[in-house]
């Protein structure tokens, strides 16, 4: 525990108790943390009962007020999302939670729910009392045994103890919740697509307007919202939406799961206010692997525009992240060294868009494809000047002019790389190859000595 | 396994046989049971391809044929279902299916070196199987466990943190039928038994749902800061793995899960241009 000591004795108040704030993580490394019986320990179903004590009007209102915003990309408010849900329609109302987590780096939901599947469950509970929706489905991606088994638990659990089924606590609410398996689509995770899949569809996105909270599953009102964005709400209702506010800024309040991979010390979760920055997550954590330097990261996910280490110190929240040209998105920082080549990285993730693009659109369809073969050629050495400028016109005619949000994300990774990066492009096509040694990037790269190692 | 591709003559395609009888009552039974959670039934399809798989190990004409008449669908409408999800495999595959994330991070991390030694050691490429018909290798993308990264994931368990030997012993365990347990997940059962799981049926083994304990330890790096511990430092060498110092065999690829990388003016044995591997 010597190295804590180190760690939190630098005194100038960015010590990692005062900068981190764990609620959704706080018991994860307690025994079993994932049964009914740890969660009812540390407050679990609490913020249900205030829920029911309001009126569902009042509980939107309240949520509304709190300020949270999805945590799966787009940032919407939450509350706003369950206030356009038509009321007195004599339709079904439904909640569709998505937790189809597929965007490369983003790795937040899948732990939280094998660690702690109880707070969606309990959110879920309170957002369809809000909705007035009687049955509810958990879209999980199918790639995900383990977590699928701890959501089944979790589920019989809750059905045991009247959580979930008929009158629930006694209010009167009746809810059914199902679990969903995916079967390994990218795609699903737009929430137009996830509707049409969970319809047995192929899951390909639909045109808005209509927007799913006037014709979503079934072409009935319905609430599409992120693992995280609902798990986060039982926490608002049981401590309080002012204690919610008092973490972040006015417009990204809050807590949020930050999720640091890559060539950092410590990869891992860190759960904080809104705001933090890489530089003191890094700082906090042990910074990059011993011996190397930052070279470029994403704020949240490969669809959102990378960063470099400019950009250690943008505040990582809605407004802060924008401000400096990219997405909050999920806050998957994926961070890569000085060993990693960039025209790699970005024809992976160009491969990946291409792969998982649905094929509904134009211009993602044929774009994606087109991308990927000049940066394949531009990567083995066999690329032409002019392929640089004709990869930025292609993702122009991506971005913005798809059916969705893939096509943009797709676009995101070459514009922000030609951006910080061009050099390095240019350097693979005058040099006739790549200069980077890929071994070099490895985990095991610098040999098993390079950090603190224990045995597993 | 090698596969011969059917020729087509430009008939139409009989109608896919049935299950045997006793199959088929059993399948019903589960089959009814899933439709029953859904408001429409159509919803249940994307269970009931699982349940199908979970018979025999892929979606097959005649599983295809099973969930159209469960659902009242033309084979049509299922096969455009069963064609589009990467998870329904196509053809008869091994009892355990060896995932490689080759997506960026964990390709950088290590993933592409992985990908590489599995093949040659397993002498097989991707989506193929090993002649024991015990390992089916394929590249898969970001399966949400980039802080564990590079990850192997086997029948949708996961092995995080892994290198080309801890992922040799790996695959050598599978095929000698010795007991594997993954970083996340319960132990192994086979791929049949996975795809019942997630045609909705929970996982009735004894301590599965247990198996392997809470949060894994880059889950709790965070959480260990805020309480002022140090950091739980990173396992390098997951199943007892010592250190070595050579270069690893195909790292020095480039994008090495798909190559040879070739365009279409490079391609002549694909004139209109590379088809994507699974369109083949």
């Amino acid at each position: 525990m010597t190295l804590a000591a180190e760690l939190s004795g630098n005194g100038n108040g960015s010590s990692p108790e005062k900068l981190l704030a764990p609620v959704l993580s706080a018991f994860w490394d307690q025994p079993e943390s994932w049964t009914l019986e740890t969660y009812r320990r540390h407050d679990g179903y609490e913020g249900l009962r205030k829920a029911l004590a309001m009126s569902p009007d009042d509980l939107i209102a309240y949520v509304k007020d709190s300020g949270l915003r999805g945590r799966g990309g787009a940032g919407f408010p939450t509350g706003m999302k369950w206030q356009f849900i038509p009321q007195g329609d004599g339709k079904p109302h439904y909640l569709v939670v998505n937790a189809d987590e597929s965007e490369p780096g983003t790795c937040k939901d899948i732990p939280l729910l094998f660690a702690n599947p109880h707070s969606l469950i309990e959110g879920i509970v309170i957002a369809c009392y809000a909705i007035r929706s009687s049955h509810a489905f958990i879209y999980l991606r199918g790639e995900v045994v383990p977590v699928l088994r701890r959501l089944h638990e979790a589920v019989r659990e809750a059905y045991a103890a009247g959580y979930l089924g008929k009158d629930i606590l006694g209010s009167g609410l009746d809810l059914e919740l199902t679990v969903h398996a995916g079967a390994g689509a990218y795609i699903c995770g737009e929430e137009t697509a996830l509707l049409d899949s969970l319809e047995g569809r192929r899951g390909q996105p639909r045109l808005r307007p209509p927007f799913p909270a006037v014709a979503g599953l079934y072409a009935c009102p319905t609430v599409v919202n992120n693992v995280e964005s609902i798990a986060s709400v039982p926490a608002i209702l049981t401590r309080g939406k002012d204690w919610f506010k008092s973490m972040g800024s006015e417009k990204s309040p809050g807590f949020t799961l930050y999720s640091l991979s890559g060539h950092v010390a410590n990869p891992g979760q860190f759960e904080a206010p809104l705001g933090i920055t890489l530089r003191q997550l890094l700082d906090m954590s042990g910074g990059m692997r011993p011996g190397h330097r930052l070279k470029f990261w994403t704020p949240g996910g490969s669809s959102t525009p990378m960063f470099t280490d400019e950009h250690l110190d943008v505040p990582l929240d809605y407004e802060g992240v924008g401000a400096a040209g990219s997405m909050l998105g999920t806050k998957a920082l994926q961070c890569f060294d000085e060993t990693t080549c960039v025209v790699r990285a970005v024809t992976r993730w160009t491969e990946f868009y291409a792969h998982e693009s649905c094929g509904k659109c134009t211009p993602c369809r044929e774009g994606t494809y087109w991308l990927v073969q000049l940066l394949r050629d531009i990567e083995a050495g066999k690329g032409a000047m002019g392929d640089l400028d004709k990869l930025n016109d292609i993702a122009d005619n991506i971005n913005g002019k798809s059916f969705c949000a893939l096509g943009d994300g797709a676009a995101a990774p070459i514009f922000s790389s030609l951006k910080y990066f061009r050099a390095e492009y240019e350097q693979h096509i005058t040099g006739r190859g790549c200069p980077f040694d890929p071994a070099k990037s490895t985990l095991w790269a610098d040999g098993p000595h390079r950090t603190t190692e224990v045995n597993a | 396994m090698t596969e011969t591709t059917p020729t087509s003559l430009g008939m139409p395609q009989l109608p896919a046989p049935d299950f045997p009888a006793d199959v088929r009552a059993r399948l019903e039974a589960d089959a009814k049971e899933v439709i029953a959670r859904y408001p429409d039934s159509r919803s249940a399809l994307l269970p009931l391809l699982h349940l199908v798989q979970s018979e025999e190990g892929h979606v097959s004409r005649t599983g295809m044929r099973f969930c159209a008449e469960m659902l009242d669908l033309t084979t049509a409408e299922v096969t455009a279902v069963a064609t589009f999800y990467t998870m329904y495999r196509r053809k008869p595959s091994g009892d355990y299916q060896v995932g490689v994330c080759t997506n960026t991070l964990c390709a950088v991390m290590g993933g592409d070196a992985i990908f590489d030694e599995l093949k040659r050691h397993l002498g097989v490429g991707n989506d193929e199987t090993t002649t024991d018909g015990k390992v089916t290798l394929e590249h898969i993308e970001c399966n949400a466990a980039c802080d564990f990264a590079p990850v192997v994931m086997v029948n949708w368990e996961f092995f995080d943190n892994q290198t080309p030997e801890s992922a040799k012993r790996l695959v050598d365990d599978l095929r000698a039928g010795r007991p594997v347990e993954p970083t996340r997940g319960a132990p192994l059962c086979t791929y049949k038994e996975t795809a019942r799981i997630l045609a909705g049926f929970p996982d009735e083994r004894p301590g599965a749902v247990a198996a392997s304990g809470g949060a894994g330890p880059a889950s709790l790096v965070g959480l260990r800061l805020a309480k002022g511990e140090a950091p739980h430092p990173r396992v390098v060498h997951p199943r007892g793995e010592g250190p070595r110092d050579e270069p690893q065999p195909g790292a020095q690829h480039l994008s090495s899960h798909d190559a040879p990388q070739q365009t279409s003016a490079s391609d002549p044995a694909h004139p209109a241009g590379p088809v994507d591997e699974e369109g083949e």
